[in-house]
C-alpha cells in the first residue's frame, strides 16, 4: 500500500508544481494547498501504514497506529490551513488593487 | 612604541591635523606647515646612515596581532634607507614647490595635504616595513591616496577617469600581491622579510614557490607601471604637476621597484625571475621610449619617459638577480653591478625626473598650456626654468657630465656582461639585451631632445598663449633647481653617495655579499670602451632622427598619440559591464514563474546527483501493509480528480475541485487511521474553500492559460521530474528505513500516554502535553495571521506608493 501511497504523493507533488508555474495568482495558490497535502500524505507513509487500530488507548492492548507522524502533520495542517488563509487574503488585495491576479501582468519593472 | 613608529605616525597624525588649523590659518599658506613634516622626518632618518654605512641595520617591533603574526615591525637598512631619504627628501621640495604651485584663495588646500601627508606616510610605512601584512596595507593606502590625488580636481572628467583606472590597475595588483604574500607565508610560515630571507634555502624548490612570485610580480609590475600595465600612469598626468613630480615619477612608481628590490633574496637566482624581469623590463623600456616620442603633451612625454626609465631600472635588477645564481666568486661580483647601476639609476632618476616634473609644471603655470605644438621660444623668457630643463633632459638622455650619462653607460656594461654568460638558457639570444637597450636609448635622446627643442627654441608666438608669459617667482624655481643641483653633482662626484647611500642598498638586495667584496665606485671618465661608443653612436643616430624630423613626423604612426593598450582597457571594462548586465536581464526576468523553474532546477539538479553518487537506490518492499480493495478506488478516484486540476479554466470549479482532494485527504487520514487529522482536515477544507469562495466569487473570470507550447512542455518536464523524483526518493527512504530496522520513538508514547499523560487519545497527549511547545507556537502562527489579515483588509495607504 506505500508503494501507492508514494505514487499518490508523486501525482499531487507534479499537479502542484504545475499549478505552481502557472500565471493566475489563484492557481498558485491551489498549488500551494496541493502541494501541503503531498506533504502531509507523504509524514504518514513513511511512517508506515500497516492496519492497526487508531492512537487511542482503550481501542486495542497493543499495536496501536504510530502517534507521533499524526501529531505532526496536525500541527503542519494548521499551520498551511494559516498560510493559505493569509494567501487568499493577499490573493485578493492584489486582485482588488491591481485588477489582474496575472502574475505576468504583476512582474516588476525590468530595471529591478 | 619607538622613536620609528613615531616618525610613521607623524604625517598621519598631520593629516588630522590639518583640517582641523585650516579654517583658522587662511591667511597662511597651508603647505607651510605641512613642510615642518618631511623635513624632521628627512632629518630624523638621516640619523641612520651612519648605522647603515657600516652595514649594520635598526629592528624595532610593536606588537598588533601576534596571534596571526602580524606586527607591526620596521626594519632599516640600506634599502629602506635610501627609498625613506628619497620620500622625505623630494616630498619636502614638492611640499614646497606646492606652495607656489596651488593658489591659497582657489584650491581647497586641507584636501591636497591631508591626501598627500596620507601618501607620504604610507609610503614611508611601505619601505621601512619589515612583517609583509603591514607592508601590504601601507601598499593599499598608497594606491589610496593616489586616486583621491589624481581626483584631485574632481570636476573634471578625465581627473576622475584617470583616478579609476588607475585605483583599478593598481588594487588588482595589490590584491594579486596579498595572495603572494600568503603563500609566502604557507611555505615559510612568518610574515617577516627577514625570516623569509633566512629561509630561502628550502623554498626553492616548493611547488608554491613560481605561483608566490608570479603573484609577487604582478603587484610590482601594475604599481612600477610595466608593460601592459602601464596604462594607468600617462592617465594619472590629471592630477596637479606637483602630485605628479612626487608620486608619479620619483616614489610611488618605484614601490614596485622596491618590492623587487627587497624579495630578490628569496626569488633570485631563478630563471622565471631573471627573465620576467628583464623580459618586462626591456619590453617597457622600448615601448615607453617609442611612445613618449608621439606624445604632444609635456607631462604626456614624461610620464611614457617614466615608464620607460622604470623599465630599465627593472630590467637591471633582473639582470643582476643572477648574481644569487652565481653564488660567489667573481663571477657573481661580476653580475652585482647590474644591482649597482639600479640602486644608482634609482636616485638619479629621482632627482631628475622631479626636477624636470617640475619645470613643466612652472611652464604650464606661466604659459597656460603644456603642448609642445603651441610652445616654443621660451629660452630666452623663461632662462632659468630652460637651464633647469636643459640639465634634467640631457641627464635623462644619458649625456655627460650629468649623472643620467653615468648610470647610462653602466647600464650598457651590465647588459654587455649578461651576454657573456651562458646560465638561463641566455647564450644564444643574450646579444638581443644591449641591442634593444641600445635602440630605446636612441628613443630616449629623440623624446628628450624633441621635448628641449619645441619648447624652448624656434619663434616666440605670444598670440599662442592666454596669459603674458615671464618667468616664474622665485619659490616655484627653489625645489628644481636644489634637484638639478643634486642631478649636476652627482655626475661630477658621483662617489659622494657610492659608499653611503649606494653600497648599504645593494648590500640590502645581494645580502650574501659584504660591501668591501663588492667594490662600489663610480668614475665619470672611463677610458674608451664599447659602452662610449654606443652612447656616441645614440647622439648620432638621435640626431639625425631629429634633423629628419619634417619627414618622419608625417607619418600616420607617428600622428596617433593615444596609446593603443588604452582601448583594450576602455573595452575591457565597458565589455564586463555590458556582460554583467546581460547575465543579469537573462535570469532576472521578473517572473515569478521563472524562479520557481530555477529552484526547481537547482533542488532536483542537487537532489538527483546526490542520489546518483550515492547509488542510494533501495526498494525492499517486503514490509509493505497489504492494499484493501476500497483504497485502490479511492485513490482512482483521488488521481483522477487531481489530473483535472491543470485543466480546469472556471475559477468556481478550481476551488470545488480542490475542495474534493482535500475531503479525499480527509477519507485517507480516516483510513489510514487517524481519527484526529481526519476531523481537522474535514473542517479546514470546508474553511478553506469557504474562504476561497468569499474572496474570489465577485472577481472576473480567469484568463485561460495562455503559454507558448516550449514554456508549457518545459513546465511538465519540471513538474514531472519532481514527481518523480520524491516518489523514488520515498520509496526508497521507505525501505531505507526497513532495513535499517530502527525501533520507534512512538513506542515510548504508546505506553506511557495514560500512565504520565493521564489521557487515552495518543494524539492529542502528545500535542498538548509531551511536546506541548510545538502547539503553543502554531496557535501563535493562527494568531499572527490573523493579525495579518485584519491589517490587509482594514488599513489601507490612501495615495502615495504603497498601495
Amino acid at each position: 500500500m506505500e508503494i501507492l501511497m508514494f505514487i499518490v504523493i508523486g501525482v499531487l507533488f507534479t499537479i502542484g508544481i504545475y499549478l505552481l508555474l502557472a500565471r493566475s495568482l489563484l492557481r498558485v495558490i491551489v498549488s500551494l494547498m496541493i502541494l501541503s497535502h503531498g506533504a502531509h500524505l507523504l509524514l504518514l507513509t513513511m511512517a508506515g501504514l500497516n492496519a492497526e487500530a487508531p492512537p487511542l488507548e482503550h481501542m486495542a492492548d497493543g499495536g496501536y497506529t504510530d502517534p507521533l507522524p499524526q501529531a505532526l502533520i496536525l500541527t503542519a495542517i494548521v499551520i498551511s490551513f494559516g498560510i493559505t488563509a493569509f494567501l487568499v487574503v493577499l490573493g485578493y488585495r492584489t486582485y482588488k488593487v491591481h485588477n489582474t491576479d496575472d502574475l505576468e501582468k504583476l512582474r516588476g519593472s525590468a530595471d529591478e | 612604541m619607538s622613536s620609528l613608529h613615531i616618525a610613521i605616525l607623524i604625517p598621519f597624525m598631520m593629516a588630522i591635523l590639518i583640517p582641523i588649523i585650516y579654517p583658522y590659518t587662511k591667511k597662511i599658506h597651508t603647505g607651510w606647515f605641512v613642510l615642518l613634516v618631511p623635513t624632521a622626518l628627512f632629518l630624523y632618518i638621516l640619523t641612520f646612515l651612519p648605522t647603515t654605512m657600516e652595514g649594520g641595520y635598526e629592528y624595532v617591533s610593536l606588537s598588533w596581532v601576534p596571534s596571526l603574526g602580524i606586527n607591526v615591525d620596521l626594519y632599516v637598512d640600506g634599502l629602506s634607507l635610501l627609498f625613506a631619504l628619497l620620500i622625505t627628501g623630494i616630498g619636502g621640495l614638492v611640499v614646497l614647490y606646492s606652495i607656489y604651485y596651488l593658489d591659497k584663495v582657489s584650491e581647497r588646500l586641507h584636501h591636497f595635504y591631508v591626501y598627500l601627508l596620507m601618501f607620504m606616510g604610507a609610503m614611508v610605512g611601505v619601505v621601512l616595513s619589515d612583517n609583509l601584512i603591514v607592508l601590504y596595507i601601507f601598499w593599499e593606502l598608497t594606491s589610496l591616496a593616489s586616486a583621491l590625488l589624481i581626483s584631485y580636481w574632481f570636476h573634471r572628467k578625465a581627473s576622475v577617469y584617470g583616478a579609476q583606472k588607475s585605483m583599478l590597475i593598481t588594487v588588482f595588483g595589490g590584491f594579486a600581491m596579498l595572495a603572494g604574500f600568503c603563500i609566502l607565508y604557507g611555505m615559510t610560515g612568518t610574515f617577516s622579510v627577514r625570516d623569509i630571507i633566512a629561509q630561502t634555502e628550502g623554498l626553492a624548490g616548493s611547488t608554491l614557490f613560481l605561483a608566490a612570485m608570479i603573484l609577487v610580480l604582478l603587484g610590482a609590475f601594475t604599481k612600477s607601471a610595466q608593460f601592459p600595465f602601464h596604462i594607468w600612469l600617462p592617465d594619472a598626468m590629471e592630477a596637479p604637476t606637483p602630485v605628479s613630480a612626487y608620486l608619479h615619477s620619483a616614489t610611488m612608481v618605484k614601490a614596485g621597484i622596491y618590492l623587487v628590490a627587497r624579495l630578490t633574496p628569496v626569488f633570485g637566482g631563478d630563471a622565471v625571475w631573471f627573465w620576467a624581469l628583464v623580459i618586462a623590463g626591456l619590453v617597457t623600456l622600448t615601448y615607453g621610449s617609442i611612445t613618449a616620442v608621439r606624445q604632444k603633451d609635456l607631462k604626456g612625454i614624461l610620464a611614457y619617459s617614466t615608464i620607460s626609465q622604470l623599465g630599465l631600472i627593472m630590467s637591471l635588477l633582473g639582470v643582476g638577480s643572477a648574481a644569487l645564481y652565481m653564488e660567489s666568486g667573481e663571477g657573481a661580483v661580476f653580475y652585482s653591478l647590474a644591482i649597482t647601476t639600479a640602486v644608482f639609476h634609482l636616485l638619479n632618476h629621482a632627482t631628475f625626473k622631479g626636477s624636470l616634473f617640475m619645470a613643466v609644471g612652472i611652464i604650464d603655470h606661466e604659459t597656460g598650456t603644456r603642448d609642445i605644438r603651441k610652445l616654443g621660444g621660451l629660452m630666452t623668457i623663461m632662462p632659468i626654468t630652460f637651464a633647469i630643463s636643459a640639465i634634467g633632459l640631457a641627464s635623462m638622455a644619458g649625456l655627460p657630465p650629468f649623472n643620467g650619462f653615468l648610470s647610462k653607460e653602466m647600464f650598457f656594461t651590465s647588459l654587455l656582461r649578461a651576454t657573456e654568460g651562458d646560465f638561463f638558457s641566455l647564450g644564444t639570444i643574450g646579444f638581443l639585451l644591449p641591442v634593444i637597450a641600445w635602440i630605446a636609448s636612441v628613443f630616449t635622446f629623440l623624446y628628450c631632445a624633441v621635448t628641449f627643442f619645441k619648447t624652448f627654441f624656434g619663434k616666440f608666438e605670444q598670440s599662442h598663449y592666454e596669459k603674458t608669459v615671464h618667468e616664474a617667482p622665485f619659490g616655484m624655481l627653489i625645489s628644481p633647481v636644489i634637484l638639478v643641483a643634486l642631478v649636476v653633482t652627482l655626475g661630477i662626484f658621483p662617489n659622494i653617495v657610492a659608499q653611503s647611500l649606494v653600497a648599504p642598498a645593494v648590500t640590502s638586495i645581494l645580502p650574501r655579499f659584504s660591501v668591501d667584496e663588492l667594490d662600489i665606485k663610480f668614475s665619470l671618465w672611463h677610458g674608451i670602451n664599447t659602452e662610449l661608443l654606443m652612447t656616441l653612436a645614440i647622439i648620432f643616430c638621435g640626431s639625425v632622427l631629429l634633423i629628419t624630423m619634417k619627414k618622419w613626423s608625417q607619418f600616420n604612426i607617428y600622428k596617433r598619440e593615444r596609446d593603443p593598450l588604452h582601448w583594450f582597457y576602455d573595452q575591457g571594462l565597458d565589455g564586463l559591464i555590458h556582460f554583467s548586465q546581460t547575465v543579469t536581464r537573462a535570469q532576472m526576468t521578473g517572473l515569478l514563474r521563472d524562479y520557481f523553474v530555477y529552484m526547481c532546477a537547482f533542488i532536483l539538479l542537487l537532489l538527483g546527483w546526490t542520489f546518483w553518487y550515492a547509488d542510494a537506490w533501495s526498494f525492499n518492499i517486503s514490509t509493505v501493509a497489504t492494499t484493501p480493495f476500497f483504497v485502490y478506488i479511492v485513490t482512482a478516484v483521488f488521481i483522477v480528480t487531481t489530473l483535472c486540476l491543470p485543466f480546469i479554466q472556471k475559477r468556481m470549479t478550481l476551488i470545488i475541485f480542490a475542495g474534493i482532494i482535500g475531503y479525499i485527504m480527509a477519507l485517507y487520514f480516516a483510513m489510514f487511521r487517524a481519527p484526529d487529522l481526519a476531523l481537522t482536515q474535514l473542517l479546514i477544507e470546508t474553511v478553506t474553500v469557504v474562504l476561497l469562495m468569499l474572496a474570489f466569487r465577485h472577481l472576473p473570470e480567469m484568463a485561460p492559460e495562455k503559454a507558448a507550447p516550449s514554456k508549457k512542455l518545459g513546465n511538465i518536464v519540471i513538474s514531472a521530474a519532481v514527481g518523480v523524483t520524491i516518489t523514488v526518493v520515498g520509496i526508497s527512504a521507505y525501505s531505507l528505513g526497513t532495513d535499517a530496522n530502527f525501533s520507534s520513538i512512538s513506542d515510548y508514547y504508546i505506553e506511557n500516554v495514560y500512565k504520565l499523560g493521564g489521557g487515552t487519545n495518543m494524539v492529542n497527549v502528545i500535542l498538548v502535553d509531551f511536546r506541548g511547545l510545538d502547539t503553543m507556537l502554531e496557535v501563535l502562527v493562527l494568531g499572527i495571521v490573523s493579525l495579518a489579515v485584519i491589517m490587509l483588509i482594514k488599513h489601507r495607504f490612501k495615495g502615495g506608493e504603497d498601495v
